[in-house]
């Protein structure tokens, strides 16, 4: 735990879709991995038998009654996208 | 009456005022208009100023009043909200490239409840980009300063909350809270900061950063403010599914009950070694204060603190690298408009449109959750978050709240901490533990260092134990009687 290289840096940059200069992926490679090396601590708590938080209350499911109640209009929903056509969100060609 | 300093008054002196007719919503808000005409240009401290809708609602909420209208705690009172709390029909940013345009189409729960009583919205309070950062300088609207030194950061996210209410140009605030971006921008600007239980007040309508830690609160005047507003947001939300269908009794009713014979835990990971002396020796001056009042006060050790910010900064990005995946160009904000292809527009919408910590975020978590890596990191910070967890609750078991430095320093320069993330991350210490319990916890001015900044007094309480943060926060206070303003044309001169 703690190293990363700057293939990695690229690879983890494709998932999260972001794109970055030689000299970007560089910086974020050294301070990725300060940060990696710092929180790599946790390594050493023994955590055998201790359940992961999922949350920090008891929860159940939280359901609700089905009715049906007004929602947002369509013009409303499109109202912020950055282009729409014939009612919908227009983007470019799906590749 | 004198009342060319309204804009440094609190909620409920103001209230008073209205409810004796001693002066009229539009005096209020012109107060706070002039104040943000004179001070905003140095302080950076909104992304939005509602200025005409101010002046308008002013005299509605006097017409209402002079019908007799029912005059609640914050009918009147100028409030500003941090720009990631949607506002119908009012841009809401994030501080963000990638939300330069966005205006919302509904009002976050928060904001109906306080428009409920006839509030009078001031602006959009200026953030680091979606809340992540301790200094305010990653806003793509450009850094808010201090007002008790405009060289140093105001703490963040919640810089321009804080900052508003510091330097009178609004009475109190909203921020949000995911690993103290309420109580440590409170602690450099010397102002109370208040972080409620995980679950107490609705989210719907705030923009996630990290879903299982972000929490909405007050930044007031004083403790008396902040428990009149905690009355107004806190409730159970059907449109919020991690909001708790608990009882919200009357927190201004536990204020005064005094804190005799109260138990107080002082967690010695809390005092870590990088604590600046002047922050130690106010915080231990606080801590006689208690002792004073009546209240038994212990050290205690709650020994998986010291992994906290570890565990904070693997899950805090993990989340947001799942959140902020929305944000593609496709149904709001910016967008790329040369890219020939869809993957070729996501890319290009998202890295023009983040700065550089949230990226770094987005990286930090995704590595995270990479298969290979989620084991080592994302679901042991878990494992680990449950141990943080459990040592809570074996304390509370013995104590009624626990107190800490807020923050382990004041406000440090603008530029200081910038090109070096981890340092940054450090700022946070005190206040990440109680995100990863979802505690309720505040932060309380108890001094000045020798430069005359602020310091800051954090008391954590149990789940839903609100009334014992607040009743311990309003003895210190009148124990203390910090009522320090920062002088705005004095910094000038420097």
């Amino acid at each position: 735990m703690g190293k990363i290289s700057k293939e990695e840096v690229r690879h983890i940059a494709k998932l999260a879709e972001i794109e970055f200069s030689e000299d970007e992926i560089e910086k974020f490679t050294i301070q990725l991995g300060r940060i990696l090396e710092h929180v790599a601590k946790i390594s050493e708590v023994d955590t055998k038998n201790i359940p992961p938080t999922s949350h920090i209350i008891e929860i159940k499911n939280v359901f609700r009654d089905d009715i049906v109640k007004k929602s947002l209009s369509k013009e409303e929903a499109l109202a912020n996208a950055p282009e729409v056509m014939n009612g919908g969100f227009k983007v470019p060609k799906i590749d | 009456m004198d009342n060319s300093e309204v804009f440094f008054y609190s909620a409920h002196k103001i209230n008073n005022m209205l409810k004796r007719r001693e002066i009229s919503c539009v005096e209020i808000v012109k107060s706070i208009l002039d104040r943000i005409e004179k001070v905003e240009g140095k302080i950076n401290a909104y992304i939005t100023v509602e200025k005409e809708s101010m002046v308008r609602e002013a005299r509605e909420v006097d017409e209402y009043i002079s019908k007799g209208g029912k005059i609640e705690d914050f009918t009147g009172i100028p409030v500003a909200i941090k720009d990631n709390i949607c506002t119908k029909g009012i841009l809401t940013t994030c501080a963000s490239k990638i939300l330069k345009n966005y205006v919302p189409v509904y009002d976050a729960t928060v904001v109906r409840k306080l428009k409920e009583q006839r509030y009078i919205l001031v602006g959009k309070a200026n953030m680091d980009e979606f809340a992540m950062g301790s200094s305010n300088e990653n806003s793509c609207f450009g850094p808010v300063k201090n007002p008790w030194d405009l060289t140093r950061v105001p703490g963040g996210s919640s810089g321009g909350p804080a900052a508003c209410v510091a330097s009178g140009e609004a009475i109190c605030a909203l921020g949000s809270d995911t690993g103290g971006s309420i109580r440590q921008p409170a602690a450099l600007c010397g102002i109370v900061g208040f972080k409620p239980t995980y679950g107490r007040v609705s989210r719907y309508g705030l923009v996630a950063f990290a879903s299982s830690l972000d929490q909405i609160g007050p930044l007031t005047r004083d403790v008396e403010d902040c428990a009149a507003l905690l009355n107004v947001i806190c409730g159970y939300d059907e449109s919020d599914s991690t909001s708790i269908p608990a009882e919200v009794p009357d927190f201004k009713s536990f204020l005064k009950e005094g804190i005799s014979s109260m138990r107080v835990g002082v967690p010695k990971e809390l005092m870590v070694s990088g604590i600046d002396a002047e922050v130690r020796e106010e915080v231990e001056k606080a801590i006689l204060s208690l002792e004073e009042l009546g209240a038994y006060v212990e050290e205690v050790s709650l020994p998986h603190l010291e992994y906290a910010l570890d565990v904070y900064y693997i899950i805090a990005p993990s989340e947001a690298s799942s959140n902020l995946s929305r944000f593609d160009g496709v149904r709001y904000g910016y967008r790329n408009k040369d890219a020939k292809t869809l993957r070729e527009m996501y890319r290009k919408t998202r890295s023009e449109g983040f700065g550089d910590e949230v990226k770094r975020r987005i990286m930090l978590g995704t590595y995270s959750l990479s298969a290979g890596y989620y084991d080592a990191y994302y679901e042991k910070a878990q494992r680990v978050r449950t141990l943080i967890i459990n040592d809570f609750r074996n304390a509370f078991e013995k104590y009624d709240v626990l107190v800490s430095p807020t923050s382990p320093t004041p406000a440090f320069r603008i530029g200081e901490k910038i090109d070096d993330p981890l340092t940054m991350y450090l700022s946070d210490i005190c206040t990440i533990p109680v995100n990863l319990a979802g505690l309720p916890a505040i932060s309380i001015p108890i001094g000045l260092s020798r430069k005359g900044l602020p310091i800051g007094f954090q008391i954590i309480g149990d789940i839903l134990r609100e009334d014992n943060v607040l009743r311990v926060a309003y003895s210190l206070e009148k124990a203390i009687s910090f009522n320090k303003k920062p002088d705005l044309g004095f910094l000038e001169v420097l």
